[in-house]
């Protein structure tokens, strides 16, 4: 039933690699010249503030998703786990700290005169997602004897209400002073203002392209999006993401007209929840793709798409904006989230990913695939397997799940 | 000439092969270890249920190893070939429990034979044939003998680990503390049983199919026991995976969907 499928490339991507590249060797030359401070920062974490406070940011979970892609994150959990980090937990953490205490890191493989990742003057997070990335950051507070500030979100919300919003909003202002104070500079809300309107025009155009998906057949796939959302994350708040998502947005769009699909023959469009498998991106591409089966819409993806920024009322508007978030909230709200995903791009079936060291990204654990297969008739699978640890992952069984999920697909 | 379809099942431990005429009934079956070449392995047991009087017209193979058989004219999972071995065989609204060597599958089938939905067992040996078989093999017992010692036991230990190597453990444990082996063997039935049992819920019917299931067994009746269903095995419990890839085979040269 599997036939072997070319890859539809997408052009844009040449100009993602420029990109990502001149992000990395902004920050390395920073750290050597010593011109400007670095902040690191969450991915779902307080990055305008330090942008508007002249920071450049680097994100220690885009060196994770590298450590994955690559397949490294292997070689150096164990460091992490013989000092105490369990291999239970997140295994972005685990690896990352496991490449530091070996001193590599694969940005030294693809780009050429970085030997390591820049060392930070602070470190800022923000607890919407997990605990881990605190800890996370608190080793490197430890080993560097740097300041970890940071926000603490609660966590399964309901209703994101007023208190909620003042609680954060209020945390998030109370980075200004020791960032100042870290920075030498003094705040200044206009910049802030439109660090936040660039922002926001970024995630506008992100959402734009993923939605883009919602056309049958899809332009694109879940995993092509896992790699062009490298610029929404370590790069919202500047012009240059703003114009990466433009360009990305008038291809897509172009596809979309003249009907391009990414999976040729798509037969079956299917919702992928969780973390992906970030070791296996091709195979699971390919596999999919042979099946004719086109991921055309993710949890994971849609967590860069921050609707509520507005420059006119930073601070509120930015607690809110990363409050809301899906990972943030009750399985209620996320049920409903995502049966509005599974009607706007006519889903067939939905993957679970059950991502072993990543609890908080996994919604199969409470019973929330049974109950929205129950409430639409939509198809679920869950897989097992890691974002980053692929010992946990087992290829043949997820083949096997994967072929006879789209098989009943086909016979229904 | 008559004509006939085959079906090959290459699993994990075992290679299974059946070839069926054009009235679907089965004409020959084998059942040979799997070991390192598929291909070879296939081929062998193929040989074997080849007949004189016919030709083979179309061959689906299936499980682990289904897509390194060049031979074979098409591949589906053992998720699909399982279902239609089964309701064939049985004709009935079904939860097919299928005791593979690596893994366990648990499949819901409705009173027409389709697929409702299926589950594998996450990423551990427990409940599996390599559990047993591990087990076995650290007591010294062929995986053959196992149930026939298990109808002699007076008791019944109670193995608390999910994880085999624990189990093994624990079992030194008890034998240290002379339990008798029967009792250690009723335990290590009851583990697979209630490993099984929590995977899913089940219909009214289990049907219990791989290498472990047996007529009448311990093991069958426990898994009666522990997910409150009626268990049926087919007569060849082993090979209703390659029976459905065989009518998949028919179905295919009839112009079904390959």
């Amino acid at each position: 039933m599997a036939e072997a499928v070319k890859r539809r490339q997408i052009a844009a991507t040449k100009e993602m690699k420029k990109v990502m590249a001149r992000h990395f060797y902004e920050l390395d030359e920073a750290v050597k010249s010593k011109r400007q401070k670095i902040a690191w920062c969450t991915s779902t974490g307080p990055a305008e503030i330090l942008r508007a406070m002249g920071f450049l940011v680097f994100f220690p979970e885009n060196h994770g998703a590298i450590l994955g892609a690559t397949r490294t994150a292997m070689d150096y959990i164990p460091y992490a786990n013989r000092l105490g980090y369990s291999p239970d937990i997140c295994s972005y953490t685990t690896s990352d700290i496991g490449a530091f205490l070996k001193g590599e890191t694969p940005l030294s493989k693809a780009y050429e005169g970085i030997t390591s990742v820049p060392k930070p003057d602070v470190l800022a997070y923000n607890t919407n997602q997990c605990r881990d990335v605190r800890d996370w950051f608190s080793f490197y507070g430890r080993q560097w004897n740097l300041p970890v500030i940071g926000v603490s979100t609660p966590r399964s919300v309901g209703e994101v209400t007023e208190e909620f919003i003042k609680d954060v909003s209020g945390q998030m202002k109370a980075l200004i002073k020791p960032l100042e104070e870290i920075s030498g500079r003094k705040f200044d809300m206009d910049r802030l203002k439109k660090v936040l309107a660039l922002s926001s025009e970024t995630t506008r155009l992100w959402k734009a392209c993923l939605f883009s998906a919602s056309a049958i057949p899809s332009p694109v796939t879940f995993f092509d999006m896992t790699i062009h959302m490298g610029p929404a994350v370590v790069m919202r708040g500047t012009e240059e993401a703003v114009a990466y998502y433009q360009l990305l947005l008038a291809e897509l769009e172009e596809r979309v007209r003249d009907k391009v699909a990414a999976v040729e023959g798509e037969k079956y469009r299917l919702y992928w929840d969780g973390m992906p498998v970030w070791g296996k991106l091709r195979e699971h591409s390919e596999m999919f793709g042979s099946l004719k089966a086109s991921i055309v819409a993710s949890t994971y993806c849609n967590s860069w798409i921050f609707e509520a920024f507005n420059p006119d009322d930073p601070f509120d508007s930015m607690a809110r904006a990363y409050t809301e978030l899906f990972i943030v909230r009750t399985d209620e709200v996320k049920e409903r989230y995502m049966m509005n995903m599974f009607k706007t791009f006519s889903c067939d079936g939905i993957i679970y990913h059950d991502s072993k060291t990543c609890p908080n990204n996994t919604n199969s654990r409470y019973g929330m695939p049974q109950r929205l297969t129950e409430k639409t008739g939509i198809p679920h699978l869950v897989i097992q397997g890691d974002l980053n640890d692929l010992r946990l992952f087992s290829e043949e069984q997820a083949k096997t799940n994967i072929e006879a999920f789209i098989e009943g697909l086909s016979e229904k | 000439m008559n004509r006939y379809f085959a079906g090959i099942d290459i699993g994990a431990s075992y290679t299974k092969c059946v070839v069926i005429d054009e009235h679907e009934a089965i004409k020959k079956f084998a059942v040979t270890q799997t070991g390192f070449d598929f291909e070879e392995n296939a081929k062998k047991v193929l040989d074997e249920v080849s007949g004189p009087d016919g030709e083979i017209v179309r061959i689906c193979s299936t499980g682990y190893g289904r897509k390194n058989v060049a031979f074979a004219s098409f591949n589906k999972t053992e998720i699909a070939c399982q279902s239609k071995g089964c309701f064939k065989v049985f004709g009935a609204e079904a939860t097919i429990v299928d005791i593979g060597g690596q893994d366990v599958k648990i499949i819901r089938i409705d009173g027409e034979g389709k697929r409702v939905d299926f589950k594998m067992n996450r990423k551990c040996a427990a409940g599996t044939g390599a559990f047993v078989e591990e087990i076995a093999f650290k007591i010294k017992i062929p995986v053959e003998r196992l149930d026939e010692i298990a109808r002699s036991a007076a008791g019944e230990i109670t193995l608390g680990s999910f994880c085999t190597v624990f189990t093994a453990t624990e079992i030194l444990s008890h034998i240290r503390a002379q339990v008798p082996l029967p009792d250690i063997v009723r335990g290590v039935f009851r583990s697979v049983a209630k490993r099984i049992s929590e995977m899913d819920y089940f219909s009214k019917k289990v049907v219990f199919t791989g290498g472990l299931a047996k007529r009448d067994s311990v093991l069958s009746k426990m898994i009666a026991e522990e997910t409150g269903s009626e268990v049926w095995v087919p007569e060849n419990p082993q090979i209703t995976c390659a029976l459905g890839a065989a009518l998949y085979a028919k179905e295919a040269f009839a112009g079904g969907p390959t």
